[in-house]
């Protein structure tokens, strides 16, 4: 891959990073491959994440305690807004589920003007297997989701997202913990923003399998959003 | 039964509690009311023995003490949907400070390694990498 100016300096990533220390440092320098930008939220890490990661080149910032990770979004977000030259910015989780290609190829479509907000989707093609029980539950949540927000999506909670600075200045995330994917679904919405989705890959690995999202919290994510 | 209607309504009335916003003054003058209400309930229930199971029979509840639990209930009900409003704003407000806090400290790095950096450029031949080779001064390192 092409290395520093492979993408122009005006795209940041921004990482939610809690408890990640293991796997933190390769996902970062797998995005500084292509994005010379990257800035870790660190949401109250206690195993050290933040310094792997500012190791590992990125610009931390961090929460000296743990507020979810809405909160480690939005935080990342405001920080994006203080750059000038920030054009577009990247959702991407710290566990290495995402592919960078995925991210590359996203934020190309903001720069073509295709949209002022890109999703990614792992239902668009056949490159993620996953499993039925969560695929049954993660469809809920988008038909949630649609009937909710008048966005149709085909996957309400997948963490790569890429956003235009348009549409930074005019999502603000108020659901701290997990509700926070549909809320962007919703805000983006709201706010008339152009929007389109786009194929991605979920590299559901043994270790995202066993730090990922248990179907349990799927009832706090309900819970959160109906209550707000 | 009237009971039944008093009882749905204070259920609806808790249920919209618990979506909207009840940080307000007007919020807080109300539950003041309800607690004063509340204890003088109390007082007279114990004043005047009779009077709960007077009153539960105009209301078509059998015996006082199941009035007394229906009250005890919506109260409950109303404790739980108001602590959860003001334990949703006092967290929002934690996120704002603290969000404020990580963006200042950032600033404050981004600083520091930009003094640094051009103290080197001055001293050190041009070209040398920040960071690498070069003396900090006393207390630059932190971490």
């Amino acid at each position: 891959m092409v290395t520093g100016e492979g993408e122009p300096r005006d795209t940041w990533v921004v990482v939610p990073l809690y408890q990640e220390a293991a796997v933190v440092g390769d996902v970062v320098r797998e995005l500084r491959a292509v994005f010379p930008r990257v800035v870790c939220v660190d949401d109250g890490s206690r195993d050290g994440s933040a310094g792997v990661a500012r190791a590992a080149g990125a610009r931390v910032v961090r929460h000296c305690i743990n507020l979810g990770q809405g909160a480690a979004l939005q935080t990342g977000f405001d920080f994006v807004l203080r750059d000038p030259a920030a054009r577009f910015a990247v959702t991407f989780d710290a566990d290495g589920q995402h592919t960078v290609a995925d991210a590359r190829a996203m934020v190309q479509r903001l720069r073509d003007g295709e949209a002022d907000v890109v999703f990614g989707s792992r239902f668009l093609d056949g490159r993620t297997a996953v499993a039925p029980v969560r695929r049954a539950v993660l469809r809920s949540a988008v038909a949630w989701t649609n009937l909710t927000t008048g966005v149709r999506l085909t996957d309400a909670h997948n963490g790569l997202r890429a956003l235009s600075r348009e549409a930074l200045t005019r999502v603000r995330l108020t659901h701290h913990r997990m509700a926070h994917a549909s809320e962007i679904v919703s805000k983006v919405g709201s706010a008339r923003l152009r929007w389109v989705e786009h194929p991605v890959e979920i590299r559901y690995t043994d270790y995202s399998r066993a730090k990922g999202q248990s179907l349990l919290n799927s009832v706090n994510i309900l819970v959160e959003t109906i209550l707000g | 039964m009237l009971i039944q209607a008093l009882l749905l309504v204070a259920f609806a009335v808790i249920g919209t509690l618990l979506v909207r916003d009840a940080t307000d003054v007007r919020h807080q003058a109300v539950r003041r009311i309800l607690i004063v209400l509340f204890g003088l309930f109390a007082a007279v229930s114990v004043l005047v023995p009779g009077s709960v199971s007077w009153v539960a029979e105009r209301l078509g509840v059998g015996r006082g003490t199941d009035l007394v639990l229906y009250g005890t209930v919506v109260a409950f009900l109303g404790f739980v949907a108001a602590s959860y409003r003001r334990m949703r704003a006092l967290e929002s407000r934690l996120v704002e400070l603290t969000r404020r806090l990580a963006l200042d400290e950032a600033r404050e790095d981004e600083l520091e390694v930009a003094l640094r950096r051009s103290r080197e450029g001055a001293g050190d031949e041009p070209g040398a990498r920040p960071g690498e080779g070069a003396r900090p001064g006393p207390g630059a390192e932190r971490r």
